[in-house]
């Protein structure tokens, strides 16, 4: 294999903001503090960042921060922009900053995506969208028609399907949602840090089967921001640089919520396959996983796209929790994930797999040196391996 | 669900109009290829197999299988309230081409993957909006 073009990129620095319910502050100071403090975290300054890249951008349905609003609050002088929904997910962002510091065309990007959600979505639960009138795309006309107006009902069907066809028990998710609870007392800005059992899990209100609200992501306001550098300036991070192995960005299915052709997993299955076919290593070189978890089962979903165990046997493998755990063969969602952590849109896992890479982390995996990344739901899709030193 | 059809916002596009008018005469329409005859959905102005523009409605049976389903418990929009059951309906002339829909007729609770469900229209306006419910000894 030729040496794939993200190996040119690694990770120099990594921060957030505060991260709350509701903070009552705007985007755009949440998304200046968390850059001031990865411009800083990777023994950088403002004159040195000259690329932008932002999911989704401003407007859109999912309550972008505009990366040009960044620009000029810090008056940054770039020599490469991008901002956009249409994308390999939320790490998409990502995807692109490393192309364009690898082509040249910037030499130390600054990624972020901010989310004020807490603060200002009132109806939501879960992920996706509230009430939606007119001028929806076409996807979408032949869902809110029938009263579905989120990704928590949308995403249901598949779990729904996934348990028919395998055998998947509400308790296999649950182990999921409690492991993140578990992992999230340990980090001091996650939203949700009291203990849950099972029987707690099992008995919350129900959304829309099978998830209960326990099964859904807290939305949250806060920032994360990654600077995304030539792999140059790795021995010049006062923190560490973190290696980009491979990046995972396919979408062989339809770009849909609801005719994707199996419906027992996501685009998921193209971004993870793609990324594998970019790398030597295997799912069996990756020491800890910070897998999308907007809904406790696109987790199980992506651990099964990953390849950690085989597809329908993500219940069975997470089952009672001790191989997801922190000191498991699979330690996943270290810092609470979207279920306890927040809702973070991606981001998230990402700043833990650098944490978890660097030795930092508030809940550290022992010998930490491959992370797998993945986020997205539905057709929003990327994933990530990570590397301590370059593999 | 409550007394009247709840609030759909449906809008549709430009080529998607007839999927909610159509069923004025109680049968539903799907758009169809004339050259290479398979089934589109959603539709779109180009066959997406053979990129024919000969392309227009087409009657089916309306009938079908539940492929999946939710049943949804929360309130998202006022005036369309829980519990109803949105399923994602297989269709028997194409099984590829699979319609978001309501399961009505029968308790929510009843829903199962595998149901065997027939089209009925829901009047909702100018709409005609499909719904499905179970096929008896289906
Ligand atoms: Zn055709």
């Amino acid at each position: 294999m030729n040496e794939p073009i993200e190996r040119q990129a690694v990770i120099s620095g990594a921060a957030q903001s505060e991260i709350g319910r509701r903070l009552y502050r705007t985007g755009l100071d949440l998304t200046i503090e968390a850059s001031l403090r990865a411009i800083e975290d990777a023994g950088l300054t403002v004159d040195d960042i000259d690329g932008i890249s932002t999911y989704p951008g401003s407007g859109g349905p999912f309550g972008g921060i505009s990366g040009a609003e960044l620009h000029d609050a810090l008056r940054f002088s770039l020599n490469w922009r991008d901002g956009a929904l249409e994308t390999s997910g939320q790490l998409g962002a990502v995807h692109k900053a490393v192309l364009a510091v690898a082509a040249g065309l910037a030499r130390h990007v600054l990624v972020f995506r901010t989310v004020v959600e807490g603060s200002g979505g009132a109806v939501r639960a879960g992920g996706g969208g509230g009430g939606m009138g007119g001028g929806m795309p076409p996807a979408f006309q032949y869902l809110i028609p029938y009263g579905v107006t989120s990704a928590a009902n949308w995403i249901a069907c598949y779990a729904q399907r996934h348990m028919h066809d395998y055998g998947t028990t509400r308790e296999q998710l649950g182990a999921i949602a409690i492991n993140a609870r578990t992992n999230a007392a340990s980090n001091p800005q996650a939203i949700y840090t009291d203990p849950m059992t099972m029987d707690d899990y099992l008995g919350i209100r129900m959304i829309s089967d099978p998830f209960g609200l326990y099964d859904c992501d807290v939305p949250c306001d806060g920032s994360t921001v990654v600077i995304v550098s030539h792999r140059d300036y790795a021995p010049d991070a006062p923190n560490g640089a973190v290696h980009v192995n491979a990046m995972g960005t396919a979408l062989r299915g339809r770009p849909s919520w609801d005719q994707f052709d199996d419906l027992t997993t996501m685009a998921m299955r193209d971004s993870a396959a793609s990324m594998w076919e970019r790398t030597e290593l295997t799912a069996a070189d990756v020491d800890t996983a910070q897998l999308y978890d907007g809904f406790s089962w696109l987790a199980m979903a992506w651990i099964e796209a990953l390849g950690f165990c085989g597809k329908g046997e993500g219940g069975p493998f997470v089952e009672g929790g001790s191989r997801i755990a922190p000191d498991g063969e699979l330690p996943l969602n270290t810092w609470g994930g979207q279920l306890s952590g927040g809702r973070l849109h991606g981001f998230g896992f990402l700043h833990e797999g650098v944490m978890q890479l660097r030795g930092t982390a508030n809940v550290q995996v022992a010998d930490c040196e491959v992370a797998a990344v993945g986020a997205g739901g539905g057709p929003e899709s990327g994933c990530l391996l990570l590397t301590k030193e370059i593999r | 669900m409550s007394d009247g059809p709840p609030p759909r916002f449906i809008s549709p596009h430009a080529e998607g109009e007839f999927y909610w008018t159509a069923g004025a005469d109680g049968r539903l329409h799907l758009q169809r290829c004339g050259d290479c005859r398979r089934w589109i959905h959603p539709p779109g102005p180009v066959c997406p197999y053979c990129h024919s523009r000969a392309l227009a409605p087409e009657a089916v049976a309306g009938t079908g299988t539940v492929a999946t389903f939710t049943i949804n418990r929360k309130e998202w929009i006022p005036g369309f309230e829980p519990p109803y059951a949105f399923a994602l309906v297989e269709l028997d002339e194409d099984p590829t081409i699979r319609l978001g829909t309501n399961i009505v007729g029968c308790d929510v609770d009843a829903v199962r993957i595998g149901m065997r469900v027939e089209v009925e229209f829901e009047e909702n306006g100018e709409f005609f909006v499909p719904l499905f419910h179970p096929i008896e000894n289906g």
